[in-house]
């Protein structure tokens, strides 16, 4: 089909009845998936360089020993709201932006199945995080002891600390909602013949995210509310001093923080397993083995909490089954690269912006991988925990993980999106360019850490000198990258780029390349049939 | 519309009302860890923790012909206005024998004080059975200004005691119980305010 | 390929001696645990080593041989029972080599029975104090003078002309080698942590608890390690330093303590 066929068809429904409301309304109001779905992408963008600047910030002053820019106490409020912005702000509303868009194509579904939460699981988030922003000019300055609010530290933070909790509560809440639509549209509105096994990876990816949000989301609410009375309301979850108990916190917050990590790397996880195929011209090798390795995550990823916890004093056995517990997710998260790895095996495989992006996933979410199977080691956790060593694993599942994901994924559907391709050069230096930083950023710190450098310092000892020098080069390289990587969006919503027809790419599988590009307003108002040679199996 | 679709196993309504009824039931259970954690650290001595209330139906025979060499470790949290000690810096115990042993506060202000002392026993392994019949850590203690008190723990190590542990800790924490409302404590903390 | 040379620079920095060097990997350390953990530390990196040139290179091969532009034609399977059950029992097979020498060095690292001596840790904001139990010794723990004046922002000094930058004290923590030492960890106010990457200790120090764990110095020196646990603004300036001297020294360092040469009022409040 070509473009010119469906961009006219495009057209035609924009200007039909069911078209988008002109003006801000349209975006305050919105119920359309497609509307919301870019708002939270867009968010996400801006939270990421909000959360980038701070990064910079904190790597400008571990440039050199001694302090040259901040304050130990600016630095620590830097660090703290650095991973709260990048991981409620910037990685899981982008998750959920791409679902939002996705979903509903994927499962040719005519939107989500309750829109009007959907309005107001996004627009929670704007206010949550002009909350949490705020508090960086309140007395006492922003949240200062780190992302994991461990008492009583987090107890000392000035007039910010009931912001922070009802900042915290908001975003659980706008997770809560967003999660409950995306499981309501998938079990409901999927197309007639698509068995749930039938469903795309990143939709069951997608899927099993949502469960484990729903799960974990209100522990974590509940933790932060019992530190909002143990600090106004006189009650001792928490403090010692009334029979409560400090590292209670630590296991209540790590039974949603473990989990929280696999919502961060589970969809990323499903866009890989939609990009690689593609590219590689081949099916996904194993989808049943990989709808069973996500389940397997997620459910593995309630019983290893404490492994963040191996040197609070735990009793032996305690120890012993959290390690071995940890260690058995290597089998499952195992599985899922071998069959990546097989999926491109004998395969004719491309390399456009995407792929490149999927594979720089696939090569460095492992390395992270390799850091966290050490981890898990708890005789050797001992020497790593709260190490740099620690920052690089996390980054490297993070950064090249599910940022790299993401990025892959706004390249891959972005023309679907658009209309229009992205300009494939700078798509390809992009990517370049954020993979060479983001190595040169991170794998010193494990040197770092294995050296003896604690994280969360605002200064250190000179030996430490020349492997932080190269990461805040590093760090400040990979910033200025992602500039690009905002042109090449920009150009390619403002239509710059080549027409992309229908499939987009070289037969892809997927019911959201059998509509018209760009994606109409309104799609599937009927639903779609499915051929029985399943693209999806 | 859903005439088309999937066949529904549920309706919307009624799935979107379980999901809801799930994380308000996920918010509930992340409050019913609290004493689901005390239980498990009250039996597994997890945490150093022991008994918080009397312990009444207790035999206490010794067993001579084993020795336990007890300490004791005093803390004073936040720099709190007292001085706090213990009369000894350890006793030999047998096990299943009832011991007394006295730990004094001075409270260094002229005005009236409260103060908590928290218990926690190392090795951890050692708190179950590390069983107090009395003790000034099971309420507050009112100081008046310049107060010194003498204040007793009752206890028998339980004779049960595992065969590897033969040195165990006691400590205490001396908290100041004012602490929400005391101004003094916010002075080590510049740029600190609190409503 | 980017990747490629991250890995072979990963390699390259392996097969040197440099990894060896304190700079770039974990210390052996100064005890017998410290290098049991060392050797626990390589044997898992080196299987990680293994997986990834196994992997990698099947990867890396696929991605030069199975390219459309060499004319690739692409396969149509997509399952193999067989495949997917090795790749699922080879990696339990390596967790289970490695569970079991790692359960056996927890088990050693919990064993605090039978100390020769029992030192109470007790951290500040910002500082450290030690107790030695039953000898009459205590005193705090600071960063350094030098440290000190050379950290502020603006201060003039530059880092690199102070010995130990941010990790000297003035008053180390002294114990003697060859000794079983006890060490008990509370705090004063929040959660600290008493790391000294030489001893392989890292333990949590939480107000109101009583943690414990031990080691048992062979060498003499001075060892350096920090706060491990974020605990407010100067969290990355309160050090330790281990001073490990013969047994005969650290006795007359003890008698000589006793005397009260260092020691500042015990546990009682006020002073900051």
């Amino acid at each position: 089909m070509s473009g010119a066929i469906t961009d006219a068809h495009a057209d035609h429904i924009e200007h039909d009845d069911h078209g988008p409301t002109k003006g801000w309304r349209r975006w305050l109001y919105a119920t359309n998936h497609k509307d919301i779905g870019t708002m939270y992408l867009l968010l996400s963008l801006v939270m990421f360089f909000v959360g980038g600047s701070m990064a910079l910030i904190i790597r400008s002053e571990l440039f050199t020993p001694g302090l040259q820019f901040v304050d130990p106490a600016f630095f620590n409020q830097m660090t703290t709201m650095h991973a709260l912005i990048m991981v409620f702000g910037a990685v899981m509303p982008a998750f959920v932006g791409l679902a939002n868009w996705m979903i509903p194509l994927m499962i040719g579904a005519p939107d989500m199945a309750l829109p009007r939460m959907n309005n107001w699981s996004f627009w929670i988030l704007p206010v949550a995080f002009g909350i949490l922003a705020s508090t960086l000019f309140m007395p006492g300055g922003a949240p200062a002891s780190g992302w994991t609010m461990y008492p009583p530290l987090v107890l000392q933070t000035g007039d910010a600390f009931p912001f922070l909790i009802f900042s915290v509560h908001l975003m659980g809440l706008s997770s809560i909602m967003g999660a409950i639509n995306v499981i309501v549209t998938i079990i409901n509105m999927r197309a007639p013949d698509m068995s749930l096994l039938k469903m795309p990876m990143f939709v069951w990816t997608w899927l099993i995210t949502a469960y484990l949000l729903i799960a974990v989301m209100p522990v974590l609410a509940g933790a932060v509310t019992m530190l909002l009375t143990d600090q106004f309301f006189g009650t001792s979850f928490f403090l010692a001093a009334g029979g409560g108990d400090p590292v209670m916190f630590q296991h209540i917050f790590w039974f949603f923080g473990h989990p929280e990590v696999y919502i961060m790397i589970l969809p990323a996880f499903g866009v890989v397993s939609e990009i690689i195929p593609t590219f590689s011209r081949k099916p996904l090798f194993g989808h049943d083995s990989m709808v069973y390795a996500a389940s397997s995550i997620a459910f593995l990823s309630f019983i290893v909490w404490a492994h963040h916890m191996f040197t609070v004093g735990m009793p032996l056995t305690g120890q012993m089954f959290f390690m071995f517990a940890t260690m058995l997710i290597a089998v499952p998260t195992g599985v899922k690269v071998f069959n990546w790895m097989a999926t491109m095996w004998r395969g004719s495989m491309t390399f456009e912006t995407p792929m490149l992006f999927s594979l720089g996933f696939l090569f460095l979410f492992t390395i992270g991988g390799f850091s966290g199977l050490m981890l898990a080691i708890a005789p050797a956790d001992i020497q790593y925990h709260d190490s740099y060593f620690v920052v690089a694993h996390f980054h490297y599942v993070l950064v090249p993980g599910s940022i790299f994901a993401l990025m892959a994924a706004v390249y891959y559907w972005m023309p679907k999106w658009t209309g229009h391709f992205y300009n494939e050069s700078l798509g390809k230096l992009h990517f370049w360019l954020s993979t060479i930083f983001v190595n040169v950023t991170f794998f010193p710190m494990h040197f770092l850490g294995l050296a003896g450098m604690p994280r969360r310092i605002p200064d250190y000892s000179t030996q430490f000198t020349d492997f932080n020098s190269i990461a805040s080069v590093g760090a400040i390289g990979f910033g200025l990258s992602q500039l690009l990587f905002v042109y090449v969006v920009y150009q390619c919503a403002r239509k710059k780029g080549e027409v992309a027809s229908q499939a987009v790419w070289d037969n892809p599988r997927g019911l959201e390349w059998t509509v018209p590009s760009p994606a109409p307003y309104h799609t599937f108002a009927t639903p779609p049939k499915i051929s029985s040679d399943a693209a999806f199996s | 519309m859903s005439d088309n679709r999937q066949p529904e196993p549920i309706s919307t309504k009624a799935l979107t009302l379980r999901l809801l009824a799930l994380a308000v039931g996920m918010f509930g259970f992340g409050f019913l860890l609290v004493p689901i954690y005390d239980v498990f650290c009250e039996i597994t001595g997890f945490g150093g923790k022991t008994n918080a209330e009397a312990v009444t139906n207790i035999s206490t025979t010794a067993d001579e012909s084993r020795e336990i060499s007890l300490e004791f470790v005093t803390t004073v949290n936040q720099y709190a206005p007292w001085e706090f000690h213990s009369e000894l810096d350890g006793m030999t115990v047998h096990p299943g024998g009832l011991y007394e042993a006295y730990f004094i506060a001075t409270n260094l202000t002229d005005k009236h004080k409260i103060a908590q002392a928290v218990p926690s026993v190392a090795p951890q392994q050692a708190a179950a059975y590390f069983k107090k019949l009395d003790c000034f850590c099971f309420s507050n203690q009112e100081f008046m200004p310049g107060e010194e008190k003498m204040m007793p723990v009752r206890f028998v190590v339980d004779s049960d005691l595992p065969e590897y542990i033969d040195t165990i800790t006691l400590s205490y924490t001396f908290f100041d119980t004012a602490r929400l409302t005391d101004n003094s404590v916010e002075m080590a903390h510049p740029g600190h305010s609190k409503q | 390929m980017i990747r490629k040379l991250c890995t072979g620079v990963l390699l390259l920095a392996a097969s040197s001696n440099a990894l060896a060097d304190w700079a770039i990997n974990m210390p052996k350390g100064i005890t017998e645990l410290s290098a049991e953990t060392h050797q626990i530390h390589m044997i898992i990196f080196w299987w990680c080593v293994a997986i990834a040139v196994v992997v990698f290179g099947a990867m890396i091969y696929s991605l030069f041989a199975h390219r459309k532009s060499k004319g690739a034609v692409p396969a149509t399977f997509s399952h193999s029972m067989t495949a997917e059950v090795i790749w699922t029992v080879i990696p339990v097979v390596i967790l289970l080599i490695m569970a079991v020498p790692s359960a056996e060095l927890m088990i050693k690292l919990e064993d605090t029975r039978d100390p020769d001596l029992t030192i109470v840790a007790t951290g500040y904001q910002w500082k450290w104090h030690y107790t030695y139990q039953g000898e009459d010794v205590a005193y705090y723990s600071t960063l350094a003078r030098n440290s000190a004046a050379a950290r502020r922002r603006g201060s003039g000094i530059d880092p690199s002309t102070v010995d130990n930058y941010l990790l000297d004290v003035d008053n180390p923590l002294v114990i003697p080698q060859g000794a079983k030492v006890r060490l008990l960890l509370t705090s004063n106010d929040v959660v600290h942590a008493w790391w000294v990457p030489d001893l392989a200790i890292k333990k949590d120090a939480i107000p109101g608890y009583m943690n414990e764990t031990w080691f048992k110095a062979e060498q003499t020196g001075t060892f350096r390690g920090q706060c491990a646990e974020l605990c407010g603004m100067d969290h990355g300036y309160m050090p330790i330093v281990v001073e490990v001297l013969e047994p005969a020294e650290f006795q007359a360092w003890l008698e000589n303590e006793k005397g009260g040469a260092t020691s500042l009022a015990a546990t009682s409040g006020e002073q900051k």
